[in-house]
């Protein structure tokens, strides 16, 4: 490859850097809104998953013992968790809840129930500071 | 004044549960005359859940068999056991069946209150069938006792809003579900307890057994009676008056003038104190000391029974709990309220709720 050539493939790739940035830096007010909605979306799917019977085996539903999924403490995670003798996510302790008192099985952590599960949970708990850790 | 610790209690329990604890509410009245002292045991919200036919959530079942068991155990016995209402969790046939039948295996004579898990598929025609009426009242050395059916909501909602009982039983189970109605005992019933307090001396102590708080702590969750204050002004004449309900799965006391407040826990769940519900409003009361924060790994933990002894018409209400040191409640006469004998000042890290 000539000098000549390198300059124009150079050339070219700052030619379309330029114009991705123009455009990623540029979203707009129906951007937003969607966005929102989407999010919202997600936290309306979290309500029905967490007060859905059919989430486990039993009926036992996530809000029986989590009205408006207070002590559930989404700001606290990761924490160590002396059961299970490790720093754990909020991801595996709701993975617990639906394997114990639901009777349930796990949910994949990318299956969108789980999502699902954390948008309404983080929702309900918003305006509270992060507390990593806490306990 | 008399007091029982958990050993003495469970003398009998001997071998079979060693190691063991028990779930159990006992409340003690005691009198100037400590002859005329006595005990009661107070079991709440079993919530007993059916699956399918004879299937039945397990956890719950645990909670109140395990209850039943530990009342068996106490020694002295308790004059009666009290249940605060909830048996049913979506208010069957089958899960009241269930639930009354594992009750049976009490040895005492039980009182029933009604609660909203037992009301609204149905308006309480299958409880009322099996226990009775869900109002009444009776008189227990020199006490005088009323049992109120405060669940009761809007005519409106009642009768007007839902295609179903069903319907309108799954609103009113879900403790969040926005489209609920919050609880009342209603003019009904407000007029028959001014009533049958007519007949009782101003000195007289009197104790009211309700599944609702008569009181207002937090509406979004019913930890709430409407009419509370309309209540509480019946109440007023008396020297001293007793509230006992279940409803919050949770330990709550409190004094209102001449009233003390006391709650009972579960069999069934613990339920979160609600401050842990950040974007509301709430009222709990000052004086209480709330339970430990449960840990989800232990299923009973923060479940229980408490019993309750009744010294000159205060109450001390004891609580069992399977994980926990146990907590006792007790009238303070210096301060005039219901106070934690062992918490009330040194409040430990797990009783900090958020």
């Amino acid at each position: 490859m000539g000098i000549k050539t390198v300059s124009m493939v150079v050339l070219a790739a700052a030619a379309l850097f330029a114009t991705t940035t123009l455009q990623a830096d540029e979203f707009t007010r129906a951007d937003l809104d969607l966005w929102q909605s989407q999010y919202q979306a997600a936290v309306k799917k979290g309500r029905q998953v967490f007060t859905d019977p059919g989430l486990g085996t039993n009926g036992v539903v996530c809000a029986q013992c989590h009205p408006n999924a207070a002590n559930t403490h989404p700001e606290t995670y990761p924490k160590f968790q002396k059961q299970l003798g490790k720093v754990a996510t909020m991801a595996e302790m709701i993975n617990f809840c639906i394997m114990n008192p639901l009777e349930g099985k796990p949910l994949a952590l990318d299956d969108p129930r789980m999502i699902a599960i954390q948008a309404y949970i983080t929702e309900e708990r918003r305006g509270v500071p992060l507390a990593p850790g806490k306990h | 004044m008399k007091s029982f610790n958990r050993r003495d209690l469970l003398k009998g329990a001997g071998v079979m549960l060693a190691g063991a604890t028990l779930p159990v509410s006992l409340i003690e009245m005691a009198f100037a005359d400590s002859s005329r002292n006595f005990t009661f045991a107070y079991i709440s919200d079993s919530h007993i859940q059916q699956i399918k036919g004879n299937r039945f959530v397990r956890n719950w079942d645990r909670g109140l068999i395990r209850a039943v068991a530990e009342a068996n155990l106490m020694s002295p016995r308790p004059d009666f056991i009290f249940y605060g209402g909830d048996i049913a969790q979506l208010g069957k046939k089958a899960e009241i069946d269930h639930g009354l039948e594992i009750l049976s295996g009490l040895r005492d004579k039980v009182y029933y209150v009604m609660g909203e898990h037992d009301y609204y598929l149905d308006l309480g025609e299958y409880w009322r069938s099996q226990l009775g009426p869900d109002h009444y009242s009776f008189d227990h050395k020199g006490m005088h006792f009323v049992v109120l059916n405060s669940i009761l909501t809007y005519d409106d909602w009642t009768h007007n809003r839902w295609a179903s009982g069903e319907e309108r039983m799954g609103v009113m189970a879900g403790l969040d579900d926005h489209r609920g109605s919050p609880f009342m005992v209603g003019a009904k019933q407000r007029q028959w307890l001014q009533k049958d307090l007519a007949k009782v001396d101003i000195n007289t102590p009197v104790t009211i057994f309700s599944h609702s708080p008569l009181q207002k702590i937090f509406r979004n969750w019913n930890f709430w009676t409407e009419d509370a204050e309309q209540i509480q002004a019946l109440l007023k004449p008396f020297r001293k008056v007793n509230v006992f309900y279940g409803h919050v799965h949770q330990i709550q006391y409190n004094q209102i003038g001449n009233i003390s407040f006391h709650a009972a826990m579960a069999t069934a769940w613990p339920w979160p104190y609600p401050q842990s519900n950040a974007r509301a409003e709430s009222y709990l009361p000052k004086l209480t000391v709330p339970m430990n924060r449960a840990d989800p790994f232990f299923e009973r933990d923060a479940t229980g029974w408490q019993y309750i002894d009744i010294h000159s018409g205060n109450a001390t209400m004891h609580f069992s709990l399977p994980d926990n040191a146990p907590r006792t409640v007790a009238f303070n006469p210096a301060t005039g309220r219901p106070e934690d004998v062992t918490y009330q000042k040194h409040r430990i890290p797990p009783q900090f709720h958020y």
